[in-house]
């Protein structure tokens, strides 16, 4: 199995989200960078596993700047094989998936996994762009995946319950929770990720279709109205007369 | 115009179907133009769209039962092409996240995923939604003549500003699925998650599972669909499907409870977008009374029995 796995790099999820002074950008400053919970816990795991048992490679593929290199290299740490870099900053879904797949359409990999969305802009717009441009069955949401052959199954979150469905390869999949374990990568790993490599490639040209006007900050709640305990008819008033939501 | 895709699962409208063509029709409006719903596959009385504000309804007849995102796309791609739609919308739900990408690139259109707001159409195409988790909002420009949007349930209620409308039939044009659909399981009789309105949720505070009988009677009582913190789905004291938070399902109803929940800012994430927010803890120091309007400090097996009675006062005086 030929496997590519699209990392992406955000905030921690504890971050701070602040602007600059005139809210067009975010505020990096005092920011800690991971690669999306999404990727790697269970994207990237579920493909290190797929190749511990049937055999084949990883590759990391992640869209942006130089400084994205330590999250690239914590992933060749917890396993992958090699990575690639397309050297540009991402700065819209379809930019982001348009170099994904000029990239995976020359590799002729088995399966594109990526996490079923990002933690910043929350989009889970990428997976099935990829799909689009490759022209591949795109599976999202996917909690667990068997693989007999060239033969996928699949099970996959839908509103109020899940789904089964069966694919061939190659197909591109998005990784929810359940699909698999996260690693923490030891020692060995992080010494082996300094020697794999890890090649920078220039991104193909194409305008990004979006752009970030502004940002702001949802207004902040008002304080917490507690409500005595011996009194629940009064918060069922509370509810109905001053929310209205009842 | 504004074309809205109106997903009909096993042949039913869902409130979001009726959301989306109601965003669709205001959208249309700030655009002086008008609203048309694409129905794909079986769907019982698909005129009735045309109350939601849909000027026209089309419907594309064929096999399609089981939802593959190609099919789909291609479907409802030929038409905004067919029909020279600037706008076309879907809902962010589980099969909408994936024709979003597809129509993107079918369509050579811009795309903002998970909007809340009306977009501004003066001076360039802007609109709205939440990102960083709903610790920020952002407002996207779409530069291309095509725009393609997927609408957050629970965003715009459906409202009616019309009648039923004839429904006119298309020719699907639609690939062989290559995605085969072996087994659906879903909940029947409640409302799935990402569409309530009303959601009752509880954590590791119940103690074991054997104690969420108050926890269903609640929910029964006030109307409401029952949810969960991780922990409580990572030891299998509820169904995995039940959680909400940063992992689990991201939601915002009306009203949410949470009972014996701390609130971790990973549960927080999922759930912060909620209009009203009611937390029932009996440590005044939990992290969630933070993100509250109303709280109750006490023990949730005190309360909850107790909330259950005034909501069944309440309801009988109505």
């Amino acid at each position: 199995m030929k496997l590519l796995v699209c990392v992406t790099q955000t905030p921690e999820t504890t971050a701070n989200i602040s602007f600059n002074a005139d809210n067009t950008e975010f505020n990096t400053t005092g920011v800690n960078f991971i690669m999306n919970p999404y990727d790697e816990w269970y994207a990237l795991v579920r493909a290190l596993e797929l190749k511990e048992t049937a055999g084949g490679s990883v590759t990391i593929i992640n869209v942006g700047p130089t400084a994205n290199d330590t999250v690239i290299r914590k992933g060749l740490a917890i396993g992958a094989d090699d990575a690639v870099r397309i050297n540009a900053e991402p700065k819209s879904s379809m930019f982001v998936a348009k170099q994904i797949a000029e990239y995976a359409k020359e590799g002729n990999f088995d399966m594109v996994i990526l996490g079923k969305e990002s933690i910043d802009y929350n989009g889970a717009s990428v997976g099935a762009m990829v799909a689009e441009y490759l022209d591949m069955p795109f599976i999202s949401f996917g909690t667990k995946m068997e693989v007999a052959g060239n033969t996928a199954t699949i099970n996959r979150d839908i509103e109020g319950g899940e789904e089964v469905v069966e694919v061939a390869t190659p197909f591109v999949l998005s990784a929810a929770k359940g699909m698999a374990e996260q690693r923490i990568p030891n020692m060995r790993g992080i010494m082996m990720a300094k020697r794999k490599p890890l090649n920078v490639i220039e991104p193909v040209a194409f305008d990004d279709p979006t752009a970030v006007v502004s940002y702001t900050l949802p207004s902040a709640k008002s304080a917490v109205k507690m409500v005595d305990p011996e009194d629940m008819d009064e918060l069922v008033r509370l509810l109905h007369e001053e929310a209205k939501i009842i | 115009m504004v074309l809205v895709y109106a997903e009909s699962p096993k042949g039913q409208f869902k409130k979001s179907a009726l959301e989306a063509v109601t965003y669709g029709k205001m959208v249309a409006d700030a655009m002086g133009t008008s609203c048309t719903a694409l129905v794909i596959g079986n769907a019982e009385n698909a005129g009735q769209l045309g109350k939601y504000g849909a000027s026209k309804v089309v419907q594309a007849n064929g096999a399609f039962e089981n939802f593959d995102s190609q099919v789909f796309a291609t479907v409802i791609a030929n038409a905004a092409k067919e029909m020279g739609a600037g706008v076309v919308i879907v809902n962010h739900s589980s099969s909408g996240k994936s024709l979003l990408g597809r129509l993107a690139v079918k369509l050579d259109a811009g795309s903002v995923s998970g909007v809340n707001s009306l977009p501004t159409v003066d001076g360039g195409f802007k609109v709205k939604k939440n990102v960083f988790s709903g610790k920020a909002i952002a407002e996207f420009e779409i530069k291309t003549a095509v725009k393609v949007l997927s609408l957050m349930g629970n965003s715009f209620p459906p409202a009616e500003s019309g009648a039923d409308v004839a429904v006119e039939s298309m020719d699907a044009n639609a690939p062989a699925a290559k995605i085969t659909v072996k087994a659906v399981q879903t909940v029947d009789g409640t409302v799935p998650l990402p569409e309530a309105e009303l959601v009752v949720s509880a954590g590791r505070g119940m103690k074991g599972p054997e104690n969420w009988g108050i926890i269903d009677e609640l929910a029964n009582v006030v109307g409401a669909t029952t949810a969960c913190s991780r922990p409580v789905a990572d030891i299998g004291w509820r169904p995995h499907h039940e959680h909400v938070g940063q992992t689990g399902v991201a939601i915002r109803p009306n009203l949410y409870f949470a009972i014996g929940i701390s609130g971790a800012i990973q549960h927080l994430a999922g759930v912060n977008s909620s209009k009203v927010i009611v937390v029932i803890n009996k440590d005044p120091e939990a992290p969630f009374f933070k993100a509250a309007d109303y709280g109750v400090c006490a023990d949730l097996f005190d309360v909850v029995p107790k909330l259950t009675e005034a909501f069944k006062k309440f309801n009988a005086a109505q």
